[in-house]
């Protein structure tokens, strides 16, 4: 069970809605925005930025699922992103990620129980020639095996 | 004294932030004044963190610094790596591009100026607008984002076309597993990608810039926009660009982790706050791209590849390079390699060469039993391949492509019929789902390498069907080049491809 989070209201949306309101295309910007102060794009956003974008709910919506970042609700306290792509693989991320997993008892993008951290697959940090890499809560960390995975998720409260 | 410590991401990734606190911290207990600085990085990240130290005779390398070197660093006892010049990995460089990457404080634009920055466009300032796309055609140089495609022409088509609004749009999506050299550039040298791109907008007569960049590098995002804030408080961009007259403005973009919005037009349509969906061509983006208009989209390194052609004219970068590849790449050696980084070089070094000789092969110290070039949709080499030279149509005529240049080396425990699957499962994530052989196609291309897995040989017969499907029937390279790896994976390393059934047993 995720600990259970406050709705935010249709005032605080509109707040944040407003800022990137004057820009050419703003509807990205909008929702990293959402994104970046709830923790994930709150399901009462779409039809107020339908509104103020003058184009259907169906569109928001079509948007926020055509991208991997936007989430629907909140992720963990903490979000490890471990990079699943060729040159990790090349020296171990399968067998990271894999350890990391089966130890939480998570599939990806899953959170744990007590709601501290969840693991998403990255595909690639631009850290390949020092992978396998991850990225905790937006930090880059480099050459992480398994011991220091360990130490990462001690770190974060798991 | 001064002391240099990257902020670069592999650098940081890799500790270069908390040893910089160390150094602060170690220099003031000591009572020892010293100017720490935080540059970009000179590419060598097997030893990141790399920590310069001058004092007074020329800057000194150390590498890789743990923070118990420290005390040693700050006494003058650590051993040192003698100048960054002479390590023999970048000793062999030509750098071009990436000069001032790792040697300047990416945000200092004096520092930037003493270096030669801004020459370039002082000269493009006083040149019309042909005469600006035509030393870049003559340059030769090429769009380093993957596909290739002739800059100058790109940039001609664009002034060519009558609008009241015209873009140029950087693309800074780099997806492609193996290359980091945009977020290096970006990170280490933001004010060059800046120029690149007013000189781009002079050129075409375009006043709005806009730089996609991907939301996997936070690092960068914050550099880019400390740089172009300062830009604009310099009159270096805004409403009179050097007290020229002339308008040029500039917005970071982020995207949301979607690979296919490296796509071109995908990424164009991202920009304009919609779905990434690729766009058919026609029209060119040249004639109607951002929000209709004439756009220039450009990879960061062609962008920034530019001023120096300025600074230098188009004959000095056009020296270089072989055939019709002109000028220098920015190889980057990635994956299972003993000495990774970022290797600037003209064209024509054979693949061989660099991974051998250069980069040491691999990590591990087994065999080289493949690489890859040119990221998630490019071939597989083998060993066999190793003489091909680095070169557009050589990569192309060896079944390869360069794409972004990036180089992923793998050792002889790899699996090629997990890198094919692989390939296979990441072009069904990232399809944008537009058309049929890609969407659907890349999903059954996994079941079929399963297929091959669990033992039935007749499988592999289907999978070449399916790529021959893919590629010919794909509107864009993501389904159309994903064929690549698989294909090369199949044919080049057979032995990978037989039931892990019976193997395991
Ligand atoms: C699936 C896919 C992903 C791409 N990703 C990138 C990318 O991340 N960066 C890039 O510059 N070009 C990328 N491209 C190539 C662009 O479509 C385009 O050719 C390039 O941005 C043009 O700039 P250039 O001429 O300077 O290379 C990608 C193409 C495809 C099909
Ligand atoms: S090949 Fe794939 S990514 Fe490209 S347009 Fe078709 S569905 Fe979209
Ligand atoms: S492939 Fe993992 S960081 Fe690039």
């Amino acid at each position: 069970m995720r600990p259970p989070h406050d709705q935010p209201t249709d005032a605080a949306i509109l707040d944040i809605i407003a800022q990137t309101q004057s820009r050419e295309g703003p509807l990205l910007p909008m929702l990293h925005d959402l994104q970046g102060t709830f923790g994930y794009v709150p399901q009462a956003a779409v039809p107020l930025l339908a509104q103020t974008l003058n184009i259907s709910a169906a569109e928001v919506h079509g948007v926020l699922s055509f991208y991997h970042d936007f989430k629907g609700a909140p992720a963990g306290r903490h979000v490890i992103k471990i990079c699943r792509a060729e040159a990790c693989q090349a020296v171990g991320a399968n067998d990271l990620a894999e350890a990391t997993l089966a130890k939480l008892g998570l599939q990806w993008h899953g959170t744990t129980a007590n709601g501290s951290v969840t693991i998403e697959p990255v595909y690639c940090l631009g850290l390949c020639a020092c992978g396998p890499a991850a990225m905790v809560d937006g930090k880059v960390i480099g050459r992480v095996d398994t011991g220091r995975m360990a130490q990462i998720l001690e770190e974060v409260d798991v | 004294m001064k002391i240099y410590v990257p902020l670069d991401s592999a650098a940081k990734a890799l500790g270069a932030d908390e040893l910089a606190q160390a150094v602060a911290d170690e220099a003031n207990s000591r009572g020892l004044k010293i100017e720490l600085i935080r540059n970009g990085s000179r590419g060598m990240v097997w030893l990141e963190p790399l920590v310069e130290v001058d004092r007074g005779t020329g800057r000194q390398a150390y590498g890789a610094v743990q923070l118990c070197d420290v005390p040693a660093l700050l006494d003058g006892t650590l051993s040192s790596l003698g100048a960054v010049e002479d390590i023999p990995f970048f000793a062999k460089q030509t750098r071009i591009t990436f000069a001032r990457c790792g040697v300047i404080d990416p945000l200092n634009l004096e520092d930037y100026k003493a270096q030669g920055g801004l020459l370039g466009l002082n000269r493009a300032l006083s040149m019309v607008e042909q005469d600006i796309i035509d030393e870049v055609t003559k340059s030769g140089l090429r769009g380093r984002g993957g596909a290739g495609f002739p800059t100058g022409i790109k940039w001609n088509t664009v002034l060519g076309a009558k609008a009241d609004q015209k873009y140029i749009v950087c693309n800074a999506d780099e997806g492609d597993s193996g290359t980091f050299a945009d977020r290096m550039l970006i990170e280490g040298d933001p004010f060059c990608l800046i120029e690149g791109m007013i000189i781009a907008g002079l050129g075409v007569g375009a006043t709005q810039g806009y730089i996609y960049l991907r939301s996997e590098y936070p690092d960068a995002m914050s550099v880019m926009n400390k740089a172009i804030k300062q830009a604009l408080d310099v009159g270096l961009l805004g409403a009179n660009v050097l007290g020229s007259g002339r308008i040029f403005y500039l917005e970071v973009r982020v995207g949301a982790g979607a690979y296919v919005c490296g796509e071109e037009t995908s990424l164009l349509n991202s920009l304009e706050g919609k779905r990434g969906v690729v766009r058919a061509k026609p029209p060119l983006p040249a004639l109607e791209g951002l929000f209709g208009k004439p756009t220039v989209v450009n990879n960061v390194l062609s962008l920034a590849t530019v001023p120096v052609i300025f600074e230098k004219g188009a004959a000095f970068y056009k020296d270089f390079g072989i055939g019709r590849s002109r000028g220098t790449t920015a190889l980057q050696i990635a994956g299972n390699v003993a000495h990774g980084g970022l290797f600037e070089v003209p064209f024509g070094i054979p693949l061989g060469e660099l991974i051998t000789d250069i980069c040491g092969g691999t990590a591990s110290g087994k065999p080289v039993k493949a690489v890859q070039v040119g990221g998630p949709l490019g071939a597989y080499m083998p060993p066999e391949k190793f003489d091909t030279l680095i070169g557009y149509e050589e990569f192309d005529a060896a079944g390869g492509l360069i794409g972004h240049a990036g180089v992923v080396v793998f050792d002889d425990t790899t699996d090629m019929l997990s890198m094919a699957r692989f390939a296979m499962e990441f072009c069904a994530i990232e399809s944008c789902g537009k058309c049929t052989p890609c969407r659907i196609g890349a999903v059954r291309g996994v079941e079929t390498i399963d297929r091959i897995a669990a033992g039935d040989a007749t499988a592999k017969e289907l999978l070449t069907d399916l790529c021959d499907t893919m590629r010919d029937g794909s509107l864009c390279a993501l389904g159309g080049f994903t064929p690549y790896p698989v294909m090369s994976a199949l044919t080049q390393f057979p032995d990978d491809f037989v039931s892990k059934v019976e193997a395991s047993t």
